[in-house]
């Protein structure tokens, strides 16, 4: 027999095995595909940074038409929700008691004050606790202003421009919804659990079980054993890629400017440094109960935190910058919110990947290294 | 007298397999702590050195006074001076720049004329909560430029206009971080606790010394005491450990008393101790445990408010929120520290963690006896 058809009758082996150690504990399989079309469902409606229907109280000192006006404006916004209060000691008792998060006050002398050549300022009080929204909700308030603005010109009414008007553009995401940049980071996540738990315990579990010694004595060489195991998760994984892909675009509708293949590629790329990372603890601990914890602990939290998802990296300390850089989940989520908003930019693109390759080599050659055929570590 | 010995022995049993090895004993002190460091500093929504690049095609005094306060703001770092239109696509494509400034060659013209001066901004809306905030900066210090034109004479005002005078309250310079960090020890010690905890039972069952443990003289009650006390334990030194570094490492306030916080972890932990054990007790294996732990652990930080909004949630999923005890100890250990609240003003956080607690652990026990028969 040549060497092919020997590699490829121990392969055949090695992967009946696998796939029917899989098969008959469907929990790897419910793990690959259907938990994150479920996580998805649920992530997608719930984790948005888009506030709507903000309550907020409004106080008018100055019952005049122009203040009520303004009133208006806040009543009509799809952004806030408000309530009449005829006190601002009313109003700092609802502020407190987080019935609302800001109040809106114009002074008595807001009317008078209107035509004399400054603008009138409209008070805004804001519960800062939760400085992002607090910060959002101020711009929403800005825009409500320049809305009154524009309409008072479309009606013919005087109304001052501020000399400086500022026209912005948000470029491949023109309305800023956020759920466009956190749906592609969101698969990025599930997928990097899903990479890394599907291999975590799998070389734990051979020593642990006394199995390892089974295969130590067939004929199977080292290649073979770690083919064996990333082989068919990374077929899992895939599959679950592809399935949250879909529901994002379906689902969340989120757009999808780059091409399919480059995606694919890509994922494979990002699943391989995935199922690298886990294999690579398995072979390397022997412990389950070890490997498990480290592959929650550097796995789903370095995920969330340390990858952009959420939280954007270039404001961080430099530090934080560089511990980054090993966290597979930073440049699949830089991939992603590429490839899904902008296009195929292959100058963004081509860096990630290369990074991915390189750890995707170096996970899979520490863990080729770490399976050793002795049964001393 | 007897029943307290044997929980005794097996709490010590159960140390003993912590601490013995020595991998273990490192990760239940170790990372977490690390990791509370690291986190606490990589999220922030505040933005610092916001990358940027400048068209300016009227090369007026008055475009560079704007542009220098802008170059002034901490929040921008200008990374290039653009020459042509073209190149403000190739910056924002490439992530060279986060947002380029381009002001047109009318615009002192149209400035000294009465009519608006355009600035216009363009964002890369790859993160759009980025581009916003990016943006709110901007517009504040436009508006801030503006207020100074009109009161040095520059331009008058010809109608009225508004100006939006904007205060926030309990955190005056809008910082992200207290507000992330106070709730940061919550998340990370119930990743601790449920790691602990779930794999216990699983890894007896899978080594068959669960057998053991069924036959040896313990009620079943005993041996869950003896399961939940370390993972309690680890659990509770752990989040006050987290509470420690907030105040004294990140210096976030802390405005409420220390009781308060006991019991708000205390109950928080006893909840997560009993879904650890019955994610435990419902798996065969300790990979069914690791992923049990998952299908919890995920979704509860996700959907906790700790990172987005829950105001900004669907209704049928805030309702849903309701039932997810880090929601709720992240709430508190806000309250707690931002605002110094008492007792009876996290009530609305306490009795749906201490109904949680107490229904947890007792369903785990009686998941365990049903399932060790």
């Amino acid at each position: 027999m040549t060497p092919q058809a020997l590699f490829f009758m121990r392969m055949r082996g090695i992967l009946r095995k696998e796939v029917l150690q899989i098969l008959r504990d469907p929990s790897s399989i419910a793990l690959a595909i259907v938990l994150p079309l479920v996580l998805l469902f649920f992530f997608g409606y719930g984790v948005t940074l888009d506030a709507e229907n903000v309550p907020v109280a409004v106080v008018l000192d100055d019952n005049s038409l122009s203040a009520r006006e303004v009133a208006a404006r806040f009543e009509l916004s799809p952004y806030f929700n408000t309530i009449h209060l005829t006190s601002m000691a009313e109003a700092m008792e609802w502020l407190n008691r987080k019935h609302v998060d800001g109040i809106v006050h114009l002074q008595d002398d807001f009317s008078t004050g209107m035509y004399k050549g400054n603008p009138a300022p409209v008070q805004m009080i804001i519960n800062g606790i939760d400085a992002n929204r607090a910060r959002l909700i101020q711009g929403y308030a800005r825009g409500v202003l320049q809305k009154w603005t524009e309409l008072r010109q479309v009606r013919g009414e005087p109304a001052a421009d501020p000399p400086v008007k500022i026209s912005q553009r948000v470029w491949f995401n023109e309305a800023a919804v956020s759920r466009n940049f956190l749906v592609p980071g969101l698969i990025t996540l599930i997928m990097t659990l899903i990479g890394i738990l599907l291999t975590a315990l799998v070389v734990a579990r051979e020593w642990e079980r006394g199995t390892m010694e089974a295969i130590l004595v067939t004929p199977i060489r080292r290649v073979d054993l770690l083919l064996g195991k990333v082989l068919p998760y990374f077929i899992l994984g895939m599959l679950g890629m592809g399935l949250s892909v879909m529901v994002g675009v379906t689902l969340f509708h989120v757009p999808f400017r780059g091409s399919v293949p480059v995606l694919f590629f890509l994922s494979a790329l990002f699943m391989l440094a995935s199922l690298g990372f886990g294999l690579l603890i398995s072979a390397a601990i022997r412990v389950q109960f070890v490997a498990a914890q480290i592959s929650i602990v550097a796995g789903f939290l370095p995920a969330l935190f340390l990858s952009g998802l959420i939280f954007d990296l270039e404001s961080t300390p430099r530090f934080i910058q560089i511990v980054s850089h090993v966290v597979p989940a930073r440049y699949f989520v830089d991939i992603s919110h590429t490839l899904f908003m902008a296009g195929n930019i292959w100058p963004v693109l081509l860096p990630d990947a290369l990074a991915l390759a390189g750890m995707a080599v170096l996970f899979i050659g520490l863990a080729f290294r770490k399976i050793t055929k002795r049964l001393e570590g | 007298m007897d029943t307290v010995h044997r929980i005794i022995a097996l709490m010590l049993k159960e140390f003993v397999m912590i601490l013995k090895d020595p991998k273990s004993r490192f990760i239940v002190i170790g990372p977490p702590l690390i990791q509370f460091f690291v986190f606490g500093y990589a999220a922030t929504y505040d933005l610092k050195n916001v990358r940027y690049a400048v068209f300016d095609a009227s090369r007026t005094p008055e475009s560079r006074q704007l542009l220098a306060r802008l170059e002034g703001s901490e929040n921008f770092e200008l990374t290039k001076t653009l020459l042509s239109e073209k190149e403000i696509a190739y910056m924002i494509d490439r992530e060279k720049a986060r947002l380029v400034v381009h002001i047109g060659s009318e615009f002192s013209r149209n400035l000294h004329n009465g009519r608006p001066a355009i600035l216009q901004v363009i964002v890369d809306g790859r993160n759009s909560n980025v581009a916003l905030i990016a943006l709110g900066y901007i517009g504040k210090i436009v508006e801030q430029y503006n207020q100074d034109l009109v009161k040095n004479g520059v331009t008058g005002m010809d109608g009225p206009g508004l100006v939006l005078v904007d205060r926030a309250w309990f955190n005056a310079n809008l910082q992200s971080r207290w507000f992330i960090v106070s709730g940061l020890g919550g998340l990370i010690s119930m990743v601790v606790v449920m790691i602990l905890t779930s794999l216990s039972v699983a890894r007896e069952r899978e080594f068959g010394t669960f057998d053991q443990l069924l036959v040896a003289p313990f009620r079943t009650g005993e041996i869950l005491i003896g399961k939940s006390l370390p993972g309690m334990f680890f659990g509770i030194m752990d989040a006050l450990l987290f509470a420690a570094g907030a105040v004294y490492w990140f210096g976030v306030p802390f405005r409420g008393t220390i009781p308060t916080l006991v019991l708000a972890l205390g109950c928080f932990i006893i909840t997560i101790v009993g879904i650890g054990l019955l994610v435990s007790s419902l798996s065969m294996t300790m990979q069914q445990a690791l992923l049990g732990s998952f299908v919890f652990m995920m979704p509860s930080v996700i959907l906790s408010g700790f990172a987005t909004p829950i105001e900004n949630m669907p209704r049928w999923l805030q309702i849903g929120t309701l039932f997810n005890p880090l929601r709720h100890i992240i709430t508190a250990l806000r309250n707690i520290f931002l605002e110094g609240s008492d007792i009876g003003m996290i009530w609305s956080q306490l009795w749906p963690l201490m109904l949680m607690a107490c229904f947890t652990l007792p369903l785990a026990g009686w998941m365990f006896r049903h399932r060790s028969q």
